[in-house]
């Protein structure tokens, strides 16, 4: 007997007791279904999360503090009260509000630009202006974000601040649009609004600058609500905010963004890391802050992958059961293909290739269907429930992950088939030829 | 004089151990030469039908041996004995054993599949088992919806499909009314007369006995009779 001889006999034997085939697939069926969707779901969150990576830093910058003797990230939970530092400032990016880095001066930038394997260093300037105004209108809070090269905003209109132009450039995020008196998006753009930034000496500024361009409020935007300048208002802001305050104290930066190449391995950021520290500084990459983000995610994908390989194992006792049926009630086939010279072997592999049929119809319809469901769950919900995460398509599907799932279930039915496929191979065919 | 086809030797099978051991044959000699017909006769229980599987390499022997043309069939192992068994035997049995569902076409071609002939030669020579049987028209019928005669003749062709040497009846008849049943060993009888196949008939009706050329009647497991053995 050849293979596809085999192959097709069991594909056969299958439809043979319908009713029984079309019970034990489906209970596969609900299996595949779950595990597809499940998978789906990690896919499509952990693709966001992939995505948003470039717009929360580029993969070759690393963000640097001072290692600060209290490195609890909580900061204040320290029972001992913590010495006096006149080099403290309160970090302006992240962070718990009130949680203190030790600034970094020019000095500790040129530390910084010597240590090996960094190629370019930029202080990260922490500006905080008032207010933001448009004409008349109300005056709103609003922060300042900063985009280094490499990153990028989700644009839902215009264009990127231009870092290379002398004129005053921001891009607005879109829930300030509507509050400030804007129509839409599109027609914010060009127009200009007033930032108001208060200097040292307690006097208040008012810089006029132009909208290019309005930001989507993604999950991990790099700069949340917060208008984003270009470099000529940065420093613009930066220098007013500024008036007033010691030459000697000017230059004191929170944290700094490094450099390095864009082929560093994970071994050579390991390495840089190591080099930062003994330098006394801190480094993290967006890979470090994502990280967190992604093992949560894969937790929780992997608790319910677990619930729908439950669903799996309950489906491969269908398939023991289904198979001991058919084994009994074609007892005396068996004997007879065993009398006209079917090896076990044969035998064996006839029944396993049933088994294997059958988790294959299972898993492929399940899929199928989970794809299906899946598309039209998440386009239905990236229109309502989810239409504040732009991008976010909630569950994607992946070829090679589904390709695994239907191979694992074939796996899975295999084993469940070994059990009754060996006594069908061991059967005598004289004991099955005189089975009544 | 040629080498017998079956020739079995001091052929003992026992079954179970110590006080609950069985003598099914207790020591069988006989030859089985080439196109002969043979019925092997025996009440239930005698033996016979075990004497059968043995034959027919189903089971082996406990002790003693059997020939086929010559060869120790205790030397055929696995696949060789697969083999043999699928080229050189054919089998009708009282029970048919066709399987219900598939097609009659299906039920006869299983021994090409087993030994692996080609899709297209496997149909052709089976139309034609059908053909010679007249039963070309049912082809495509399932075996299921088949009188007993017609699954009879079914089980026949499958057992001609692959030319083997020898068929095996067990109680051809058993399951017929008497004219089928008739047609059914006129059949049999005319395949080992016309194509030359030894025909081995196991059964306890003495009429189907009286028409094969020599009969060999087992008695709790002891040939007691050989017709070929007084006349010689």
């Amino acid at each position: 007997m050849n293979v596809l001889d085999l192959i097709g006999s069991a594909v056969s034997n299958t439809f043979r007791s319908k009713t029984r085939t079309v019970l034990t697939v489906l209970a596969i069926f609900v299996g595949a279904f779950t595990l597809t969707l499940t998978n789906g779901l990690g896919t499509g969150i952990n693709a966001y999360v992939d995505d948003t990576v470039t717009s929360i830093g580029a993969s070759d910058v690393m963000t640097v503090t001072t290692a600060s003797e209290d490195s609890d990230p909580m900061g204040g939970t320290d029972s001992e009260p913590t010495e006096y530092d006149p080099d403290t400032v309160a970090s302006a990016v992240g962070g718990v509000p009130g949680q203190t880095v030790v600034a970094l001066t020019p000095e500790d930038l040129g530390t910084l630009a010597d240590v090996e394997g960094v190629l370019d260093v930029q202080a990260t300037k922490p500006i905080s202006p008032d207010y933001i105004q448009h004409g008349d209108g109300t005056q709103y809070v609003v922060g300042v974000g900063s985009l280094v090269t490499g990153q990028t905003i989700q644009l839902a209109a215009g264009s990127e601040p231009d870092d290379t132009s002398d004129e005053l450039q921001l891009v607005l995020p879109v829930t300030y649009v509507e509050p400030l008196g804007f129509a839409d998006d599109t027609a914010a753009v060009g127009e200009t609004v007033s930032i108001s930034i208060t200097d040292a000496e307690r006097t208040q500024h008012t810089i006029d600058a132009e909208i290019v361009g309005v930001a989507e409020e993604g999950l991990a935007s790099p700069t949340g609500a917060s208008i984003v300048p270009n470099e000529a208002l940065t420093s613009e802001l930066f220098s007013t905010q500024n008036i007033g305050v010691p030459t000697d104290e000017q230059e004191r930066y929170a944290q700094a963004s490094i450099w390095f190449s864009p082929d560093a391995t994970d071994q050579d950021v390991t390495d840089l890391k190591a080099a930062l520290a003994d330098a006394g500084y801190t480094g993290t990459t967006v890979d470090d802050q994502l990280g967190a983000i992604t093992t949560v995610i894969d937790a929780i994908v992997l608790v319910l992958n677990a619930f729908a390989v439950i669903a799996l194992l309950a489906a491969s006792f269908g398939i023991v059961n289904t198979l001991y049926m058919s084994v009994q009630e074609r007892t005396r086939e068996i004997g007879l293909m065993k009398a006209m010279g079917t090896g076990s072997g044969k035998v064996f592999g006839l029944f396993s290739l049933e088994a294997v049929f059958i988790g294959f119809l299972g898993s492929a319809i399940g899929a199928g269907l989970a794809m299906l469901v899946g598309t039209a769950i998440s386009s239905n919900l990236s229109g309502a429930l989810l239409s504040d995460l732009p991008g976010l398509t909630l569950i994607a599907f992946d070829p090679a992950s589904i390709a695994v799932i239907v191979l694992i279930v074939m796996a899975i039915a295999f084993l469940a088939g070994t059990l009754p496929a060996a006594r069908a191979a061991r059967a005598d065919p004289v004991t099955s030829l005189r089975y009544e | 004089m040629d080498t017998p086809i079956i020739s079995a030797r001091n052929v003992r099978k026992s079954y179970g151990r110590g006080p609950n051991r069985f003598d099914a044959l207790k020591g069988v000699d006989f030859d089985i030469h080439e196109g002969e017909s043979v019925a092997i006769l025996g009440k239930s229980g005698s033996g016979k039908s075990t004497l059968m599987h043995v034959l027919a390499l189903l089971d082996a022997p406990t002790s003693g041996s059997v020939e086929l043309q010559g060869v120790d069939t205790h030397t055929l192992k696995g696949r060789r004995l697969n083999r043999t068994r699928n080229r050189t035997f054919g089998f009708v049995f009282q029970q048919f054993f066709l399987t219900a569902n598939s097609s009659v076409l299906e039920n006869v071609i299983l021994p090409m599949k087993i030994a692996g002939v080609g899709r297209r030669e496997r149909k052709r020579r089976g139309l034609a088992a059908l053909e010679q049987l007249e039963l070309a028209d049912k082809a495509r019928n399932k075996a299921v919806d088949l009188s007993g005669g017609q699954k009879q003749r079914s089980v026949i062709a499958r057992a001609l499909v692959n030319n083997p040497r020898i068929i095996f009846a067990d109680e051809p008849t058993g399951n017929l009314d008497t004219t089928t049943g008739g047609v059914v060993e006129d059949i049999l009888f005319g395949l080992n007369r016309e194509n030359g196949i030894t025909l081995i008939v196991v059964t306890h009706d003495e009429e189907l006995a009286a028409r094969c050329d020599r009969r060999i009647v087992i008695r709790d497991g002891m040939l007691v009779e050989d017709s070929k053995l007084v006349t010689a």
